[in-house]
């Protein structure tokens, strides 16, 4: 909309101004109440500019710990969720894309019947099946390991409904051509697919990536070894401190951390969505 | 040898539909070899099943002596153009051309040489590193060339490769194809619906209606000595006039419905009189002059320039329109003013047809 009138245009800059201001103002809370030493935090008056304990504060949280949540220093925290993450976001490309891969390109007995038991796990998350799956966890003997963070969630059907529409609209002739060329399954899914596929991988492991980050719920589960715990499970435990004061100061320096990752693998792969948008391929 | 036997070929699909019916035909080497029809005609899942896109339900089919039936595509020693091209979209030219060779295991520079040979031939030299998105549609069609040449296949297989092209490239690149296919000396088998495609490219024409070869001859032949009514219909543009007719005094003469009698230059091998005919006259085979058997009520004329197609009726029966006509005439040939002119058609140039096999009689 092309439209030169500077009451509208003032508006519209006011609104997301405001809009701005709303959104950002808890994080700029956070932010300055990590930087304070405990005591000004605990104070009447919440302060509203960045205080001197910046570097003490962080050092602290990243190498020593907090005591609500096991005095486990947050570096190694952020190296769990990072490697649960990391395990369930590419595992879970990994799968998908292989499982569309046979669902589309295959034929074999039941495979409609596959692809519809696969769709209806859509409808039952996590929470749903959480009892049965920890029993599994835990007579497998993965309760505190990667392995019992991560495995559990990695079945998606989301992704591989995504796949299964991507390759759909892949045309025919190149499977064809590959053919032609001599190129086997494996060779036409690696050579050609795969590559076909790279922005949709991309747009998929950011979602999938912020989405094992902010897993709370199973990792509370799972894990019972403070070596193991992940750092968005954590925060909670420092605020519920069973006597004294929560360490406000540190558990927002934690808050802080724990959104870094997420934000920067956005930020990182916002390029390649915009690249895949305007590249075009096909 | 015959490069390409086909020998009783058949397709069924599992739903019961026949796509192809018993085809024989056999390639010489190397021959251009064109198989045309309108959509639907099977001339394209014939084309898949020589490339084993497609199974054969019934029948054999041969690449240089060879049983192919049961082999998977890569293993034919045949290249295939896609009407689409089908290059691979984030592979260089260069790739897309050398892909195939790679996954034969050939030597790297054995690919260098083949590809860079290729392109020169094709004048892609410049273009190997570019993606197929950055190539006009004539480049993405010599690309598409170029990754069957570098295989070096017995046969060529085109799946309507310049149906995606404007008119006027359209008109270029075919015969840049035959051009590089006589060069080459390697039979191709090429698949179009355009039958001015088909007339100038073919050595040999194959004319396919419902999963039936109509008619195997060459271009020529066929557009003069049509063996059914649907190939005479089919082959020429304008296609031909058709009228219903009888047959008269035991094969030697026909009888126009509502118009002359003809006496034919030759007697037609059909026993009978009074039998329902169709006489096909080529638009061209049409002369306008004042002593003309045939009376023609004009319509509309279309001046292409060089010649002009006029369109009109014969004259029907008690005020019932007749028979749709036309004729192509030389531009310089006057057109009678009057909307009503008579005209001539010498009759060594009339084809008859049973009026309800469609089946050639002289």
């Amino acid at each position: 909309m092309v439209e030169n009138r500077p009451f509208i245009t003032f508006l519209s800059h006011g609104i997301l101004i405001l809009g701005v201001f709303i959104v950002l103002m808890p994080l700029w809370v956070a932010f300055v109440a990590s930087t304070h030493p405990p005591e000004n935090i605990m104070t009447s008056r919440i302060p509203m500019l960045p205080g001197d304990q910046f570097v003490n504060n962080y050092t602290e949280a990243l190498t020593v710990g907090v005591d609500g949540a096991g005095k486990v220093p947050l570096s190694r925290m952020l190296f769990n969720s990072t490697v649960m993450a990391l395990s369930i976001a590419i595992g879970k490309i990994f799968i998908s894309i292989l499982s569309a891969f046979a669902i589309v390109y295959f034929r074999f007995p039941f495979r409609k019947t596959c692809f519809w038991i696969i769709f209806m796990t859509l409808m039952l998350p996590v929470e749903v099946r959480i009892l049965p799956t920890f029993q599994v966890v835990a007579d497998l003997k993965m309760l505190n390991t990667y392995a019992g963070l991560s495995i559990p969630l990695i079945a998606s059907a989301t992704a591989t409904f995504l796949f299964r529409q991507f390759f759909m609209t892949v045309p025919d002739e190149y499977l064809e051509a590959a053919r032609m060329d001599g190129a086997g399954p494996f060779k036409f899914f690696k050579d050609i697919l795969l590559p076909l596929s790279r922005t949709n991988i991309a747009a998929l492991f950011v979602i999938l990536f912020i989405y094992g980050w902010n897993q709370y719920l199973w990792p509370l589960l799972v894990t019972t070894n403070e070596k193991y715990y992940t750092i968005v499970m954590v925060i909670q435990r420092m605020v519920a401190v069973p006597d004294g004061e929560p360490l406000w100061h540190l558990i927002m320096a934690t808050a802080m951390l724990a959104m870094l990752p997420p934000v920067t693998v956005v930020i990182v792969m916002q390029r390649l969505f915009v690249k895949g948008l305007t590249e075009t391929e096909k | 040898m015959a490069d390409i036997s086909l020998t009783n070929l058949s397709k069924t699909y599992p739903n019961g539909f026949k796509a192809i019916h018993d085809i024989d035909l056999e390639i010489e080497h190397g021959e251009f070899v064109v198989l045309v029809g309108p959509s639907g005609c099977g001339k394209s899942t014939l084309l898949r099943m020589i490339a084993g896109l497609e199974t054969v339900t019934d029948g054999e089919i041969k690449i240089a002596g060879q049983r192919v039936n049961e082999r998977e595509p890569a293993e034919r020693d045949i290249a295939m153009v896609f009407q689409n091209y089908a290059l691979y979209p984030h592979m260089t030219v260069y790739n897309n051309m050398a892909y195939g060779l790679r996954n034969k295991g050939t030597a790297r520079d054995e690919i260098e040489r083949r590809v860079q040979e290729a392109a020169k031939l094709l004048e892609l030299s410049e273009l190997l590193d570019r993606k197929p998105r950055q190539l006009s549609g004539g480049q993405r069609q010599r690309v598409a060339m170029g990754r069957a040449i570098v295989r070096d296949p017995v046969v060529f297989l085109f799946d309507e490769p310049l149906s995606n092209l404007d008119a006027k490239l359209r008109v270029q690149m075919r015969l840049e194809i035959k051009r590089l296919q006589r060069r080459l000396g390697t039979t191709a088998v090429y698949v179009t619906h355009d039958q001015v495609e088909a007339m100038t490219m073919a050595d040999k024409l194959v004319v396919m209606n419902a999963g039936v070869a109509e008619q195997i001859g060459n271009p020529m032949s066929v557009y003069e000595q049509p063996a059914t009514q649907f190939v005479a219909g089919f082959i020429g543009s304008p296609a031909m006039n058709f009228l219903p007719a009888k047959l008269e005094d035991n094969g030697k003469a026909v009888q126009i419905e509502n118009g002359p009698l003809l006496t034919l230059a030759s007697k037609v091998n059909s026993s009978g009189s009074n039998r329902s005919i169709v006489v096909g006259i080529r638009p061209e085979h049409l002369v306008p002059t004042p002593e003309g058997a045939i009376g023609f009520a004009i319509e509309m004329i279309e001046a292409l320039g060089a010649e002009s197609l006029v369109h009109g009726l014969l004259p029907g029966n008690n005020g019932v329109n007749g028979v749709d006509i036309t004729l192509r005439i030389d531009a310089a040939t006057a057109i009678p003013s009057e909307s009503e002119i008579r005209l001539h058609v010498s009759t060594d140039r009339l084809h008859v047809f049973d009026a309800n096999t469609g089946e050639r009689l002289n």
